[in-house]
Formats: C-alpha cells, sequence, structure tokens
C-alpha cells in the first residue's frame, strides 16, 4: 500500500478547522437572527446585516476606515487574551484567569503611567510582569498544591479587580469614576502611532500595539511548534509524569507557562489601556469581558495563534458592530445579547471537526463497499 | 447440524494510516472453548479484537454470532450481544472505586436513583464464586494491576457476557496471579463461556488455550490444536523462522564498580511503612545485576529511589563516583543513568507526541538536536529513522506516527531503543521485555548482554523467572523491602530462589 499517500483535502486539519469555524460562525448568526426575530420580527434583518457589517455601516471610505481603526484597536487586547488561553491550553492548563491577567496589566500599565510617570514601554514591562505575577501564583498553587488552575483564577481575577480597584482610586479623575486621561497627564505613556494612523483616517488610538500583537502571534506559534522551550512544556501538558521521568521540571514548567500566559493576557491590557482609547473606571465591579472573550476566540481560532488574529478580528468585528443596532426597535442591551450568542457557539468549533471526521468516515466506508477497490 | 460456532470473523479487513492493520483474517470462536491469539508486535491482534468488540469498524467482513450476521457499531451493541473485553490498557476510572467501575454504564437504579447495595452484593457474588478477590471500595488508583484487573474481569462478568475478551491480560501480572487467571479461564470455559485470549507467552497458551490462531504482519497464517504442537512450531509459526530461546552469553570478569547504594531507605506511597528499608548494593561495569521478587516487595519503590522519581528517606548513591543522592532526574541522566520505566504509558512515552518526538525525549535538549533553542527537526528525524530501522519498530506512519496509536509492543520497543541507544554507563531496566513477542524478547535480551559485553553496567529488574535466570549475572532477591539472598544464577535453582522470594528463607548479609 501506498504510504506517501497525500492526505484528502478535507482531512487537512488546517482546512477542516477553517471549515468548521466557518460553520460555528454561520450558525451563530442565523440563531442570532432568529432571537431577532423573536423579539421584533420587522428590524431583524436590518439589526443582524449592521452586526456583521460593523464599520461598513458608514457610507464613506474615510469614516469606514477610522472605525475600522477602533474595531483593531479592541482587537489587539483581544488576540493577546486569546494567546493567553491557547498557550496554556497547549500545556493542557485551562487559564481562565486571562481576565484577572488583564485586569493586573491594566492596573499595573495605568499605575506606571498616571503615577509614576513612566514612559509607555516602561508601562508596557510592567504590565506584562503583573500579569506573569498573577498567572504564577495560579501556576505555584497548581505545581506544588495541586490546586486546580480554574478556582484559583476565577477567585484570582476578583481579587484583582478590587485590588486594581482600589490602586487606580489614587490617580482617578476628581469628577468621574474613570482614571485621569493619559493625553493630558502624560503623553508620553501613549503607545507610539509610527505613521499606522495615517492608514484610519488619522484615528488617534490606532498605535504599534495592532502590529505588536500580530507579531506576538507569529512568535507563539514559533515558540510552541519549533523550540525546544515549546517541546518541553508541551510535554508537560500532555504527561507531566513523563515530563518528570525525562528530566525536565514540570513543577517549573507549570508555573512557566502560567507566567507566559499571564504576561500576554497583561501586555493585552497596556495595548488596549496605553492607546487611551478609554479609561479605567475604578468603580466597575465586573471583570472586563476582554479575558473572557479570549476564550471563545481561542477556539474559534482552533487554538492556532494564526488562526487567533483572523477569529479575535471577527468576534471583536460583532462585538463592536452590536452597537449599530436599531435601538428604536430592540432594547439596548440586544446588543451584548446577540454577540455573546455568536460568540457561545463558536465554541462549537471542536465538535463540528469531530462531526465532520465521522461523517467523511461513513463516506469512505459506503464507497469501499460500493467495491471499487 | 447445530452451528458450533459462537463468534465468527469473517474476512476482516481493518485499514489504519499507512498500514492494513487486519487483511482479511478469518477467526472462528467455538463455544465452550479457550481460543488463543498470537502474533508479533502489530501483527493486529488487538485491532481485530477490537473490531469484535465495536471499537473499530471494518472496511470489509461479516461478523457472525450463533451463525447470524451481527452488525456491532460500538461497544454498546457488543455489550448486548454478550461480547465482553479486557484491554491491553486497562480503561478504569482512576478515582472511582472498584464497584462503581464495575457499574459503570449499567448502574441498577430505581426513580433514578443508584441502588448501589443490590450492586454489591452481585458483585460479591461473582468474585466467590470466581476467586476474583477484590476491594469494591477501593479506589482504583491506590490498588495494584493485578487487582484492577480483576476488576476489568468482574465488568465483563457483571454485564453476564459470554463472550470474553483478554488483551493480553497476563503481561502485567506476577507468575501466582497468572496461575490464579488460568484457573479462573479454565472455570469460566468450563460453564460454557467462550474466550479469545492473546498472550505472547506460548507456556501460557499451550497450558490453557484448547486452540490457538496465529496472525503476521496483518494476515491470518492459520489454526492449530495446541495438543498437536509445540512451543518451537508455533513461535517458528508466528515469526516465520526460528526462535532461540536461550541468551548466548560468554563469561565476563566484572570491573569497577558503577553503582553504589548504601543504605537506601524509600518510604511508601500505599503505607505508613517503608517500602525500601535500608538496602545496600552495588553493580559493576559489565555484569548484570538481577533484582528478583515477587511483585510489590519494594522493586518498584527501590527503582524511584535510584532514579529520582522518589526522593530517599535516607541512604547514598554513587554513580560513576559521584555522588547522586540529592541530584535531579536530569543530572542522573547526564552523568550515565539511563532507565526503561515499569509503567510506559505512564512514564516513558508522550502518548500524544510523535514516535520521534518520544524517541528524543532524553536527549532533545543536546546540541545535535536543539541549536539555538530551536529544534533541530532534521537531525531528529535521521535519528529516529535510524533507531526504528536497527530496532524494528513497526508502526503505521514510521517517526510521525502518533505514540498512542502504536501497538504496545512497539511502544515498549521505543522505549528500549531510546534508553539503550542513549550509551549508558548504567541501565536500569524495569520489565523491559514486558508485552513483547519472543523474537522482540530475544532481540532485547541481545541488546542487553552486549551492553553487558561492552562494558556497562546493567540493572534488571524482572518478575520473570526465565528472564531472571537466563540473562542476569549476579540475582537480588528483594523480600519486604530488603534484599534477602545474593544468588548465583549458575549455581541455584528457581525452587531455591523461590524460597527467597517467598521470605521462607534469607542469608545474612
Ligand atoms: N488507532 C490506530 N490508528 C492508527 N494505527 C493503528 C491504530 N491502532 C493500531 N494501529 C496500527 O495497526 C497495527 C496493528 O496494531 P495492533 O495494536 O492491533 O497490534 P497487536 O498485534 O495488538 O500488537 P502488540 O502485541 O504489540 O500489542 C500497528 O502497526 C499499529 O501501529
Ligand atoms: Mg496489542
Amino acid at each position: 500500500m501506498d504510504t506517501k499517500k497525500r492526505t484528502p483535502f478535507f482531512r487537512i486539519p488546517a482546512v477542516q478547522t477553517l471549515i468548521a469555524s466557518l460553520l460555528c460562525i454561520l450558525l451563530g448568526l442565523i440563531v442570532g437572527y432568529i432571537a431577532l426575530l423573536l423579539i421584533n420580527p420587522t428590524g431583524a434583518w436590518g439589526a443582524i446585516t449592521s452586526i456583521v457589517k460593523n464599520f461598513w455601516n458608514y457610507p464613506n471610505l474615510n469614516q469606514q476606515l477610522r472605525y475600522l481603526g477602533n474595531t483593531l484597536v479592541k482587537t489587539a487586547p483581544l488576540l493577546m487574551c486569546s494567546l493567553s488561553v491557547l498557550f496554556a491550553y497547549k500545556v493542557g492548563l485551562f487559564n481562565i484567569g486571562a481576565a484577572g491577567q488583564y485586569v493586573a496589566g491594566a492596573g499595573a500599565a495605568l499605575y506606571c503611567a498616571l503615577s509614576l510617570h513612566l514612559p509607555w514601554y516602561v508601562c508596557m514591562i510592567a504590565a506584562a510582569v503583573a500579569g506573569a505575577l498573577l498567572g504564577c501564583i495560579s501556576g505555584l498553587l497548581k505545581a506544588y498544591r495541586n490546586v486546580n488552575e480554574v478556582i484559583s483564577c476565577i477567585m484570582l481575577n476578583w481579587i484583582g479587580l478590587y485590588t486594581v480597584n482600589s490602586i487606580l482610586s489614587s490617580v482617578k479623575d476628581p469628577t468621574s469614576p474613570y482614571t485621569l486621561g493619559l493625553a493630558n497627564t502624560n503623553p508620553g505613556a501613549i503607545m507610539p502611532s509610527l505613521g499606522i494612523n495615517k492608514l484610519f483616517t488619522n484615528n488617534r488610538y490606532t498605535t504599534l500595539a495592532i502590529p505588536l500583537a500580530i507579531l506576538i502571534a507569529v512568535l507563539v506559534w514559533l515558540v510552541l511548534s519549533k523550540t525546544r522551550l515549546g517541546y518541553e512544556l508541551k510535554a508537560t501538558g500532555m504527561n507531566k509524569n513523563a515530563a518528570k521521568y525525562a528530566g525536565m521540571r514540570e513543577k517549573y514548567n507549570i508555573i512557566l507557562t502560567m507566567g507566559i500566559a499571564g504576561a500576554l493576557a497583561g501586555l493585552g491590557a497596556a495595548m488596549f489601556y496605553l492607546s487611551g482609547y478609554e479609561q479605567w473606571s475604578v468603580t466597575q465591579s465586573s471583570v472586563p469581558a476582554m479575558g473572557f472573550n479570549g476564550i471563545a476566540a481561542a477556539f474559534l481560532g482552533g487554538l492556532h495563534p494564526i488562526g487567533t488574529i483572523f477569529s479575535s478580528f471577527f468576534i471583536q468585528q460583532i462585538t463592536d458592530g452590536g452597537g449599530y443596532v436599531d435601538m428604536t426597535m430592540y432594547s439596548s442591551d440586544i446588543s451584548d445579547f446577540i454577540s455573546s450568542l455568536i460568540i457561545y457557539l463558536c465554541g462549537f468549533v471542536l465538535f463540528f471537526r469531530q462531526f465532520m471526521n465521522s461523517r467523511l468516515n461513513r463516506r469512505d466506508e459506503l464507497k469501499l463497499k460500493g467495491g471499487d477497490r | 447440524m447445530e452451528n458450533q460456532y459462537a463468534i465468527e470473523m469473517l474476512n476482516i479487513t481493518k485499514r489504519f494510516p499507512g498500514i492494513i492493520a487486519n487483511d482479511n483474517i478469518t477467526l472462528q470462536l467455538r463455544k465452550g472453548e479457550i481460543h488463543a491469539l498470537l502474533g508479533e508486535n502489530g501483527a493486529g491482534k488487538s485491532t481485530l479484537m477490537s473490531v469484535l468488540f465495536g471499537l473499530y469498524q471494518p472496511e470489509e467482513g461479516t461478523i457472525k454470532k450463533d451463525g447470524k450476521v451481527v452488525s456491532i457499531k460500538n461497544p454498546n451493541d457488543a455489550t448486548a450481544l454478550g461480547i465482553g473485553m479486557v484491554h491491553q490498557h486497562f480503561k478504569l476510572v482512576e478515582c472511582f472505586t472498584v464497584l462503581d467501575n464495575i457499574i459503570l454504564g449499567v448502574e441498577p437504579t430505581k426513580g433514578g436513583f443508584l441502588q448501589k447495595d443490590e450492586a454489591r452484593k452481585k458483585v460479591l457474588a461473582l468474585s466467590e464464586r470466581y476467586g476474583l478477590q477484590i476491594d469494591p471500595d477501593a479506589k482504583i488508583e491506590d490498588i495494584t494491576v493485578g487487582m484492577q484487573q480483576r476488576t476489568e474481569i468482574l465488568k465483563m462478568l457483571y454485564r453476564d457476557n459470554e463472550i470474553l475478551i483478554f488483551d493480553e491480560p497476563t503481561a502485567v501480572l506476577t507468575p501466582q496471579e497468572i496461575d490464579e487467571l488460568m484457573q479462573i479461564m479454565r472455570n469460566l470455559a468450563a460453564e460454557g463461556k467462550s474466550i479469545l485470549f492473546i498472550s505472547h507467552k506460548l507456556a501460557e497458551i499451550m497450558a490453557v488455550a484448547d486452540r490457538c490462531s496465529v496472525l503476521r504482519k496483518g494476515k491470518y497464517i492459520g489454526t492449530v490444536d495446541t495438543k498437536d504442537t509445540t512451543v518451537e512450531a508455533l513461535s517458528a509459526m508466528m515469526v516465520g523462522r526460528d526462535v532461540n530461546f536461550h541468551v548466548e552469553k560468554a563469561d565476563k570478569t566484572p570491573g569497577d564498580v558503577v553503582l553504589k547504594v548504601e543504605g537506601m531507605t524509600v518510604a511508601s506511597k500505599v503505607h505508613k511503612n517503608n517500602a525500601v528499608k535500608n538496602v545496600s548494593f552495588e553493580v559493576r561495569a559489565g555484569e548484570i545485576v538481577c533484582i528478583a521478587g515477587i511483585d510489590g516487595n519494594g522493586q518498584t519503590e527501590t527503582v524511584y529511589g535510584l532514579t529520582g522519581l522518589e526522593p530517599l528517606v535516607s541512604g547514598k548513591i554513587t554513580l560513576c563516583g559521584k555522588d547522586i543522592t540529592r541530584a535531579p532526574i536530569r543530572e542522573r541522566s547526564l552523568t550515565g543513568m539511563s532507565h526503561i520505566p515499569e509503567d510506559r504509558h505512564k512514564h516513558g512515552l508522550v502518548l500524544d507526541y510523535t514516535l520521534e518526538d518520544n524517541i528524543v525525549l532524553q536527549r532533545y535538549f543536546e546540541p545535535e538536536f536543539t541549536r539555538h533553542g530551536l529544534l533541530q527537526r532534521k537531525n531528529i528525524r535521521a535519528y529516529a529513522e535510524r533507531l526504528i530501522e536497527d530496532y524494528d519498530i513497526r508502526s503505521g506512519q514510521g517517526p510521525v506516527t502518533t505514540a498512542r496509536s502504536m501497538s504496545g509492543g512497539n511502544q515498549q520497543k521505543a522505549i528500549v531503543a531510546r534508553e539503550i541507544d542513549k550509551a549508558p554507563q548504567l541501565l536500569v531496566a524495569v520489565q523491559p521485555t514486558r508485552g513483547l513477542d519472543v523474537g522482540a524478547i530475544e532481540n532485547i535480551h541481545k541488546q542487553i548482554v552486549a551492553q553487558r559485553d561492552a562494558g556497562k553496567a546493567v540493572l534488571l529488574v524482572s518478575l520473570e523467572m526465565d528472564e531472571v535466570m537466563d540473562v542476569s549475572d549476579r540475582i537480588l532477591v528483594m523480600y519486604e523491602g530488603e534484599i534477602v539472598g545474593e544468588l548465583d544464577p549458575k549455581a541455584t535453582t528457581a525452587e531455591e530462589m523461590g524460597l527467597y522470594m517467598a521470605g521462607a528463607k534469607r542469608k545474612e548479609m
């Protein structure tokens, strides 16, 4: 039998993932549409199209580009969060704490910027370190006390949120619950644009963060697939007894993984808050959705770093697109409702892949029974 | 005439990527017989049984039960037809109790509530009847492999199966447990149950089976009555050549001390006492020292202590003149220790890695395989290809096969190849031939002797009497965590060794 036979097109993992992801998106949109129909049939089609169109809702190119820029500003941190989730997942850990590590990163970046008046790159490093520290706590607990990382991460999410709220209260704008604006307090803490804003009709929030996030995605891919570190970490994730047997420091590897994952999420927060797009509200009582959406983006991207670049963009696209739904026909929460519905269905990628494989198997079986040998 | 076959598998073909695991195989199981299935590692035995149990769908062929064609799409169908299977690698839920594992999937319920008392009664009755001793409330992770296996058997009996498949049940058992299992199988057959039995141990097949079918490289070779055949004939039929059962070994005077263990004490994971108590011994260059004993007398923990998987309570270990008592595992490995572990799935392999990635598991960090932090894929591939060739590791797709999809024996060969090829000063081999076919055993024994002849030290831990007697230069017998005797294989008998192993005799050391 020919051992070098090419894998059939539909059996290539990348193709399968892509198809499965697209199926999920389609399913999400259909279910979203049905929900809109049930609430108010007349506006449903308009609502679903404006969610998908997002920046295309604007009539002229300049405006479209400007608003595309806004979406990209938020895509960068989302991509970082999904890389954080993905990195841990490849090492067999479920980093639901990306949300908390993101919060820690935001706190560190803004504190360094607004209170210590440090330049942007120092703020970024601080954010990465803060995220990493939070991640390491979960890693330490897992490695030495076998505490499930999901539990410790969820608790740390809240601990992180309230700690950051109280720390950032010191740099709060006296007249609002938000932190001081970067542009007035410390312009040096805003990430440089490097001319990227020119591409987006001078959208001043589009900065270095966007290409940097993509670059980091490629780096994560390289580390996981081509390096000794990736080999060790994945081995630890798949079988920690074998890793120990082979002389890898399996405890250290678990902590390191959570540290790296935390640093990625923390960096993501710096990319967002150091763009000046939004300030931190010190009275917020829920963990920002960014980290949780990162989980969906990671799965929708087929758990591949390059795939997550696209999935992150898509998820941010519909999240923002939700803002264009006609509020005279639907309540103001509808945008969140529909986009979370779609995001939720994005988690079904693995399921679709399995389904596809079993269909292919059955088809092959039938073919063989048909007697063409 | 009444149909005499309980199960007929007719012209079964099952393909995997790159390999035809079963090529037009026909197997007929008579009612009430014990039918052995014999074949080299990777011959397709487990695959054929998995087809019968509904885990794989064959591309071609039909299965008949009591003369009627049946369709077995999944294990539930198999269970409904009264077919049960004990897998080569057990499938038990580690954190569940024995009882929970037995009733899993067929829990008796009343109004949605579990009725465990009933189940317990039935399980205890079965265990009594067939002499399958178990503790229904012990967790799987805490019990011995022997008891895990009895749990698997009870699982089949609890479901009132009449066709019983045993996939290499004896590979993980002690000789005593094997005798018990043979008796149990005979009892089951006498009650009219039909048994399919896979084993690489020809003596077992001769002792317990009525007939034996042989597979080679996915093809059916033939079926013989065991009373009309011999061990030699069977092995020739299976390997396609004559197998030398005796290990050729020239005399050799051992050289310098390579491993020195002084007063080693290791704690036990299961009970409060120490598993290894104040043990001292030496292994010299150019000698094979074997630790013999009944399973559970501290051999496992001795190896854990030596290799660094468990810390010592007290004692000192010197390897090649270097104190490695507290050294991390990597340092021990770099000082010259290789370790073929007892449990290939727990320690030996990363099952979801490819074969080539598993082959460099102990060496991936060496300059040949990693440069500037980057894996040197080309070198890894070339190295893996060489070992696959030298050690005859068979798989569907060569270096890129996932270890999980390889046959049990070939997984073992991959580990042995990796550890021997590391060119160690000391080779610690625990049950190195577990699950291997007779041809492969011959090869591995040759390799171990070659290590010794090249002046390396070998510490062999084995439960097989034959292996102990044939391969070793010196035997240390362990009993209850202590070394109770040192024997010369040329001057002792299996009977004498048995006395030491049972604790009936001990030498002042
Ligand atoms: N799930 C699978 N995917 C791909 N290949 C497989 C799979 N299962 C088995 N194979 C291949 O099919 C062949 C037969 O394997 P099988 O496990 O049936 O061997 P075996 O006779 O049981 O050997 P052993 O004595 O070593 O257990 C092997 O070459 C193996 O690599
Ligand atoms: Mg097998």
